[in-house]
């Protein structure tokens, strides 16, 4: 995993495959509002950081609420895809509607210590593990 | 607009075309909606900076190839995922009343809107009797 990219032409092929592995991971675990709620998520592990991240393409900043409370993270907003009501509709693919999402993350983190970022419709969530939380090496006597 | 939103699984692009990269490609969601004067193309492009996004025009296809910076995911383990990641291509077949010298594009929040403005009619020609 560590050797992602080291072919810059595979480097993508390679990502998406090792995405896919992981599409039945019970890392979460199963839950009220597990898989197949909006936002679509992938959780990743950057050092002793996770990093969750959702694809909310046409969601403004404004109309997101993220909260933490203990493990549990909440992703809530709109997403709206108005059109000016003088056009008539060719194709409608896109959907817009209300979602609320909480997951509850199997270790522990610091809630003080989350950013979020979102750009380009990319929301990024960096969480940090609660000291408590971090292995400990024990010197063996 | 108080409906709960459900998720829309990514559609991967079947016809790769000129691609020659195993990396799989996917289809943006597009709305299209004409006015008076112009047609509009709304495409969900999430992670693409604007500088990644190429929209050729080519006879009358008009291709948009949008894509995503992988070095993002640099050094990040999956632990669970319920989306892949890819670049996006979507191709359309334009009317010939599009002006093609007048396309417009821009990108904000991960969604690319196209404004594909129409030639103008031929003006009715009032003729005199000389």
């Amino acid at each position: 995993m560590a050797m992602l990219f080291r072919d810059p032409f595979d480097a993508l092929f390679q990502f998406q495959q090792a995405l896919d592995q992981l599409r039945a991971s019970d890392w979460l675990q199963t839950g009220p509002s597990g898989g197949g709620s909006y936002p679509p998520l992938n959780v990743f592990r950057k050092g002793d950081d996770i990093i969750i991240i959702t694809e909310v393409p046409g969601v403004q900043k404004a109309d997101l609420s993220i909260e933490a409370k203990g493990n549990t993270i909440r992703i809530a907003g709109s997403k709206s895809v108005g059109q000016d009501d003088e056009a008539s509709v060719h194709r409608l693919e896109r959907r817009g509607g209300q979602f609320d999402r909480a997951l509850t993350l199997p270790i522990e983190i610091d809630a003080e210590r989350i950013k979020a970022e979102c750009r380009d419709g990319i929301l990024a969530l960096y969480l940090s593990r609660a000291e408590r939380d971090k292995p400990r090496s024990i010197a063996i006597t | 607009m108080s409906q709960p939103l459900a998720v829309q699984e990514k559609k991967e692009l079947v016809s790769k075309g000129e691609k020659t990269v195993p990396a799989r490609y996917y289809v943006p969601s597009t709305d299209i909606y004409e006015t008076e004067d112009a047609l509009k193309l709304v495409m969900e492009v999430p992670g693409v900076d604007r500088k990644d996004v190429d929209i050729r025009l080519e006879d009358d296809v008009l291709r948009v190839e949008a894509r995503i910076d992988t070095a993002k995911y640099e050094g990040m383990e999956p632990l669970y995922t319920e989306y892949n990641v890819g670049h996006f291509a979507r191709a359309f077949t334009l009317p010939h009343r599009i002006d093609q010298q007048q396309i417009g594009a821009a990108l904000s929040d991960g969604v690319l809107t196209l404004t594909l403005k129409k030639v103008q009619q031929a003006q009715p020609r009032r003729i005199e009797i000389g």
